[in-house]
């Protein structure tokens, strides 16, 4: 008697949909183990978590606050994805947006209307983010320069950049001493819901941008030539598609709209610019995990970039009340993500029982 | 190991979402015998096959080895039954050396000196079977039939007893495919078995002592090969009578439609292979490449179609050049181009079929206006594919990776061929297609020509090339041999022309 493991021919989209559904399941049973190895209730702990993110009003206006990061880079992450370009640079294009976002706030706010100043914030923004994913597009074509070795390190020079910033040239005359650049003026900083941290402006921001991103994949041409090119770079050579330019377009949008998610958080949480570590929680990490569980399908980014939302603020709420240590949120990322992709290799395989005979 | 006297599969059933690939299909194969396994495309043979392998289960069914049931989990365990297979497409790595490609995945060699001991094992296989090849090389410096001598020694080490090859005189020249012959002869004068693919009859009746004919999943004959005629066979496969010859209507040609001139291109290593090449091809002609491929012919068609650079020279459609232009510059002037290597260059695998219809032309109207894909229109043209080309696809949004061989081949032929060309380039168009579907592709191809277009053919089948061309070229490392009339000219000269032994002239440089 045994298992046998066999390649699978036919995945129907319910099989996909169920294979996704248990490797969740199954990423929550591992969790649920280590808070067993902590001593904690795991149903109860569990519990909490989507309590605390789902469960509460108050927990749910932090999941959509947190939600709305993750949305906009994780469809920008499953654009690249499709072309097989493996950007994990988005922390850092959302840092370049933060810091284009500064200076147009910092320095043309005061003299503009609101409704104008937050438009321009965010094209430079767009445009800030967008440049800084052009670097590993051309550094691969260009020079062949693999494009995760490139967008890591560009990770770093970014940060260092944001701290320079803050300590340096940009730090606030207002800021007695603290790393922060001045706050932005009043007409550049978003508006919350009620007594939220929600703006609903960013919300509909991001969810247009995931349909869009996700129309844009799937009835464009130029969605089109992005998938040819990453599932068979030669056929798309045959077919006289231009490489470098339609990479560099796909990496200036995914760029564009990290640095979005950059200005987002600078003019609705912090306000000002500061270290890099505050303006974003690693959403730019996060968000490969958001594009993953959404199959890199840039439409269904705004659903899994909900769930991790939520996965984030119900950690943080545990570890508050249950005295969880602080990286309990990622060991949670890190095994669903665990998870996810060895559910990838049931959608490949199947696994039967078989008696041995003979 | 006992070794394998008779293998029968029993009652084997197979079906994807949508096609049912076999349907009860009995095959027995006996120790000594070469087994041919013919049908149209799409008519489950590399399915049976891959289920014998035990890359595929069947639904219903089993395989039965000397009397005995043996279950196939995968194909390790095949290959510990003695089952070996080579696929149509080699599963080498490129890179490494015909040993270290050997020595992949054998779990028999030592752990201290397995170079030496898989040398020794190569080295007495290679005798044995007379295969030669040089255990040092990279596979990449070797031919296909190298390559593919290296696939059967593979096998051989691994223990093989039946050996399954899967169309395997497609990437063969003549020669390499008379070697190979010579190979399987040897082999089972040792004992050995081997199930040969085919679409070609004759290599099926001149090697084969049986043949089992399948049609739409099921068997629809077998037979010994000395009961059989061709033409027996040919109706075995496709349920009607070839016509034989293929009609031509007169066309006067007129003009010249492209004119390549001292043209000379570099190979992949960056050596010269195609030198100061010149021919012209007129309207209203289908214009022959005769010669043995690696002679410098996909270089040269890569060049006039814009997928690689050429060194010196000019190419120039309808009088204007277009020498290194971009592929789809070309592409937009009128030229389509049926890929040597279709399977790699020609289609994209993941994507559903309705996509890779357009591949080339999506961004031309009704496909596409500058942003937006019109995909109900790309789903009009798939299905008028499907349905013209008889191409055999469970539904148009399947992936083209589920598509049989054959079939993969003619979603190209029929793509290329209806965009209505001015000048069809193909090489090799019919290999892999069933002679059914081979016949009709020529037949379009001389349609192409009737209507006033023109058609570079490629091919080292020469009863092809004196079926459908008005000339033949014959191209031999890199040049042009000679140019000659298919109504009046002999063969033999044409094959001195193939090895290099005689030449005509220049070629016409212009
Ligand atoms: N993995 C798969 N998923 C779905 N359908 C498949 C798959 N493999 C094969 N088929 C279908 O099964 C049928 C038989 O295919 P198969 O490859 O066995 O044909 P074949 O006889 O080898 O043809 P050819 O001469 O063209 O190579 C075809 O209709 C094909 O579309
Ligand atoms: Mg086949």
């Amino acid at each position: 008697m045994s298992f046998v493991i066999i390649p699978r021919e036919k995945a129907t989209p319910l099989l996909n949909f169920m294979i996704l559904i248990s490797s969740l399941c199954a990423g929550l049973l591992a969790v649920g183990i280590v808070f067993l190895l902590k001593g904690v209730n795991p149903f109860f702990a569990i519990h909490e978590i989507f309590r605390a993110s789902f469960g509460s009003f108050f927990g749910f206006k932090e999941t959509l606050t947190k939600a709305v990061p993750l949305i906009l880079i994780g469809s920008g992450l499953a654009l690249a994805y499709k072309a097989k370009f493996w950007n994990i640079g988005a922390e850092s294009q959302l840092l370049v947006g933060a810091i284009f976002g500064t200076w147009i706030g910092l320095n043309w706010g005061p003299s503009l209307p609101g409704f104008i100043i937050l438009p321009l914030m965010f094209a430079g923004g767009f445009i800030g983010g967008g440049l800084w994913g052009l670097l590993p597009a051309i550094f691969k074509i260009k020079f062949g320069i693999n494009e995760v070795i490139s967008t890591l390190m560009l990770n770093y020079i970014a940060a260092e950049f944001v701290k320079f910033l803050v300590v340096g040239p940009w730090k606030g005359k207002t800021k007695y001493g603290y790393p922060y650049t001045d706050d932005l003026p009043a007409q550049a900083v978003l508006q919350h819901m009620g007594n939220s941290r929600v703006s609903l402006v960013l919300i509909i921001l991001a969810v247009c941008v995931a349909l869009f991103l996700a129309f844009l994949v799937f009835r464009t041409r130029f969605g089109y030539e992005i998938r040819v090119i990453g599932e068979n770079p030669e056929a798309a050579r045959y077919a006289g598609i231009n490489f470098f330019r339609t990479t560099l377009i796909m990496m200036f949008i995914g760029g564009g709209v990290a640095g979005l998610a950059g200005v987002g958080e600078l003019s609705s949480i912090h306000l000002h610019l500061s270290y890099p570590e505050t303006i974003s929680a690693g959403y730019g990490f996060t968000a490969i995990i958001v594009a993953w569980l959404g199959r890199l399908h840039p439409g269904f980014t705004i659903f899994s970039g909900l769930f991790f939302a939520g996965i984030i603020v119900g950690g943080d709420a545990i570890q508050m009340s249950m005295g969880m240590p602080a990286t309990t949120v990622n060991v949670f990322n890190g095994l669903i993500l665990i998870f996810l992709i060895m559910g990838d290799f049931f959608i490949n395989h199947k696994v039967r029982y078989q008696r041995r005979v003979s | 190991m006992e070794r394998i006297e008779i293998l029968e599969m029993k009652d084997i059933t197979k079906s994807f979402i949508g096609v049912k690939a076999n349907q009860d299909v009995n095959l027995v194969i006996e120790k000594g015998d070469i087994l041919g396994l013919l049908g149209e495309n799409g008519a489950g043979k590399t399915t049976l096959m891959n289920v014998l392998y035990g890359l595929y289960h069947p639904d219903k069914g089993h395989i039965i080895v000397n009397g005995k049931p043996l279950y196939l989990r995968s194909p390790k365990d095949s290959m510990k039954a003695g089952i070996g297979m080579i696929h149509q497409h080699f599963m080498l790595v490129q890179k490494h050396t015909v040993l270290e490609n050997i020595a992949l995945g054998f779990d028999e060699a030592p752990f201290f000196f397995p170079q030496r001991y898989m040398r020794k094992q190569i080295e007495e296989y290679s005798q044995k079977f007379g295969l030669n090849v040089d255990p040092n090389k990279k596979i990449w410096e070797l031919s296909a039939g190298e390559q593919q001598r290296v696939e059967i020694l593979k096998t051989l080490i691994r223990n093989a007893d039946l050996l399954i090859m899967d169309e395997p005189t497609s990437v063969l020249t003549p020669q390499e495919a008379e070697e190979l012959f010579d190979i399987l002869r040897k082999m089972i004068n040792n004992g050995h078995s081997v199930i040969l693919i085919s679409h070609k009859l004759e290599e099926i009746t001149s090697i084969c002592n049986r043949v089992m004919v399948m049609r739409k999943g099921k068997v629809t004959g077998t037979a010994l090969i000395k009961d059989v005629s061709k033409v027996d066979l040919a109706r075995m496969m496709i349920g009607r009578e070839l016509s034989g010859s293929l009609e031509k209507k007169e066309v006067k040609p007129g003009k010249p439609m492209l004119e390549v001139s001292n043209l000379s291109v570099n190979s992949d290593q960056g050596l010269p292979i195609v030198q100061n090449l010149g021919f012209n091809v007129l309207w209203g002609e289908i214009f022959g490449i005769a010669g043995v491929s690696g002679n410098g012919q996909r270089e040269m068609v890569e060049a006039i179609t814009g997928l690689r650079k050429s060194v010196t020279g000019s190419v120039s459609l309808e009088g204007k050049d277009i020498t290194n232009l971009t592929a789809r510059d070309i592409h937009n002037r009128g030229i389509s181009h049926v890929p040597e290597e279709r399977i790699k260059f020609g289609t994209v695998a993941n994507l559903p079929f309705f996509e890779n219809s357009v591949l080339k032309k999506h961004h031309k109207t009704p496909f596409s206006n500058r942003m937006l894909m019109n995909y109900p229109n790309i789903r009009d043209h798939a299905k008028n594919l499907v349905a013209k080309y008889n191409v055999d696809a469970a539904s148009i949004s399947v992936p083209v990776k589920n598509l049989s061989g054959g079939n993969i081949q003619k979603l190209i032929l029929g793509r290329e061929i209806s965009s209505e060309p001015n000048l069809l380039i193909a090489a090799h168009p019919t290999y892999g297609l069933d002679v059914g579907a081979a016949e009709f592709i020529r037949k379009e191809l001389i349609n192409c020509r009737d209507r006033g277009g023109s058609v570079l053919l490629v091919s080292e089948d020469l009863e092809e090339l004196f079926q459908v061309c008005d000339r033949i070229a014959v191209m031999f490392e890199g040049r042009i041999m000679g140019i000659v009339d298919p109504n009046n000219c002999n063969i033999d000269g044409i094959g001195l022309m193939m090895a290099g032994l005689e030449q005509q002239n220049q070629g016409e440089n212009i």
